[in-house]
């Protein structure tokens, strides 16, 4: 793969829990800047590991992760969103607070927070909830809180951890719109966690099927499928397609002996 | 107020208003002799008659319990912290923070009474019972914090004063809240034992020891009365703290918001 200008590289990187646990060995990975990428395998193939390692939350035990358009350390630094498959708000703070905290963490001036934060609520479409509670929320508003606090500080990687796993298929779908619509307007690099071989048709230009534990690349298949894709795509042969034929590589997958 | 919220108050009146009721009509029918079971009426009149001895005597008890309540939720609250940013300091004061609160108090007052002069000894011992609750719901609150949470702010660079002050803290706060109420009531009980232990060797004045006087002296009616007083004290503190959980917590948990169905 001609990675044109990757903004990520994961080298041969292995994770061995202290449990004794080998949740990743030998992964390799290129994500190219603005690229759509989702890493889709079996349940506890070690997709959250890797990422949490992308995020810095996590030293790998062997391989390096490096970040070749940055400096060392400046990739980290706030430029990286995560979203996690649970909301994970503070039930204590409103919906704007919530979103602020990554830059009030920061010491951002308090104005300036204020207006971006307004800004992403409404990228989002909760602009007339800033004021409510988590609790105040359903699930499907929630989960848009989670991404608005993880936009706020415009990153220019996105790390989403199956984040619309515990939601309905509408919601799902609705979501989905709308993260593909957010990336459209907002370009920055998205590496999104899924077992859904259908959402990450939908969503991906690439998709990294992994193995069976210790999670390894299995193989790559592109969706070249052009955007914007919209529920007609979703109705689409050629996604139909594309579905198969990523379900004939997941199961394939499941077969591959490390 | 919602018929609801109106029950709720009505019922525990009706049937007080009951008790009482059925409690001087014993009284009455069998002619239960005052230093045996005074009635309703007599605890009533020795409460006004005896006002200002036992509202005095309500108040240094009150001001004690309520100091010493004051310095364990201080106390408790500063030492959970200081727990939970420093391991090593948990693990060699957390056994002693156990033994303070298994040793009985009653055991401890006397004790004290040597020691300290009478009102820092029942200060001490409403101090004892009250900061275990605070200290042990505050450090479990502390650690009972959201994992992903955590994972947020060490991925956004926090500062370990952020995390306490803007997660840890937060996130503590119903556990302490709830600390505090049981604190509240049983600061009352830890000054209350010190005082029958001290009154019982003279000087005092508070309302424990007005109980173990009037018992002496056979006033049956005033030793209800005071008993009265400090119930009322207890339930008013009990009251106060309920009041200010739900202050705190009614936007955001659980046990305190109102479901809106
Ligand atoms: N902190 C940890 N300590 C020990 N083992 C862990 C830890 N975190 C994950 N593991 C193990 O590593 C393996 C991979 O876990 P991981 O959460 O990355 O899987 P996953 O692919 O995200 O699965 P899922 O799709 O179910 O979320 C699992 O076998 C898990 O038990
Ligand atoms: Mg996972």
């Amino acid at each position: 793969m001609a990675a044109a200008n990757p903004i990520v590289s994961l080298r041969a990187v292995g994770k061995v829990f202290d449990s004794g646990t080998a949740a990743l060995d030998g992964l390799d990975l290129d994500v190219r800047a603005g690229e759509f990428v989702s890493l889709l395998g079996p349940s506890g193939c070690g997709k959250s590991t890797a990422l949490r390692i992308v995020a810095g939350l996590s030293k790998p035990t062997n391989g390096v992760i490096e970040w070749p358009a940055s400096r060392a350390g400046d990739a980290a630094a706030g430029r990286i969103g995560f979203v996690f498959q649970e909301p994970t708000l503070m039930p204590w703070a409103s919906v704007a607070d919530n979103v602020e905290l990554p830059l009030s963490l920061a010491h951002a001036d308090p104005a300036k927070a204020r207006l971006a934060v307004g800004a992403v609520l409404d990228h989002v479409g909760l602009a007339d909830f800033t004021a409510a509670y988590p609790r105040e929320l359903s699930g499907g508003m929630k989960m848009r809180v989670s991404i608005a606090r993880a936009l706020v500080t415009e990153p220019r990687l996105l790390l989403m951890d199956e984040p619309f796993a515990a939601l309905d298929e509408i919601t799902r779908f609705k979501l989905n719109n709308d993260i593909l619509s957010l990336w459209q307007t907002l370009r920055q690099t998205v590496i999104f966690v899924t077992h859904s071989v259908f959402e990450s048709v939908f969503l991906s230009q690439r998709i990294v099927v992994m193995t069976p534990r210790p999670g390894r690349v299995f193989a790559e298949v592109a969706i070249d499928a052009p955007y914007p894709r919209d529920d007609r795509f979703r109705t689409s042969a050629e996604y139909a397609g594309y579905c198969r034929k990523v379900g004939e590589v997941l199961a394939a997958a499941m077969d591959a002996r490390p | 107020m919602s018929p609801r919220g109106l029950v709720r108050i009505a019922l525990p009146l009706v049937l007080l208003a009951v008790a009482v009721a059925v409690w001087d009509a014993a009284v009455r029918a069998f002619a239960i002799p005052p230093y045996i079971l005074p009635g309703p009426a007599l605890v009533m009149g020795s409460l006004v008659g005896d006002s200002g001895l036992l509202f005095g005597s309500l108040a240094v008890t009150l001001t004690l319990a309520l100091e010493g309540f004051a310095l364990a939720a201080i106390g408790g609250v500063f030492w959970a912290i200081v727990f939970n940013q420093w391991r090593l300091i948990e693990y060699s004061f957390y056994p002693y923070a156990v033994v303070l609160q298994v040793t009985p108090v009653v055991a401890i007052a006397p004790l004290l009474l040597i020691y300290l002069p009478q009102h820092l000894a029942v200060l001490a011992c409403a101090w004892i019972v009250a900061f275990f609750p605070v200290l042990a719901n505050t450090t479990l609150g502390l650690r009972s914090v959201d994992r992903n949470l955590v994972a947020l702010f060490e991925l956004y660079k926090a500062s370990r004063w952020q995390v306490l002050t803007r997660l840890k803290l937060p996130a503590a706060l119903p556990q302490m809240l709830a600390g505090l109420r049981i604190a509240g009531g049983l600061s009352l009980i830890g000054a209350v034992v010190a005082e029958i232990a001290a009154g019982s060797a003279g000087a005092g004045s508070g309302l424990a020891y007005r109980i173990a006087e009037s018992g002496y002296r056979l006033n049956i009616p005033r030793m209800f009365a005071a008993l009265l007083l400090l119930s009322l004290a207890g339930v008013a503190i009990f009251m106060v703290l309920s009041a200010l959980s739900h202050l705190v917590l009614r936007r955001w948990h659980e046990s305190e918001v109102k479901e809106d169905r």
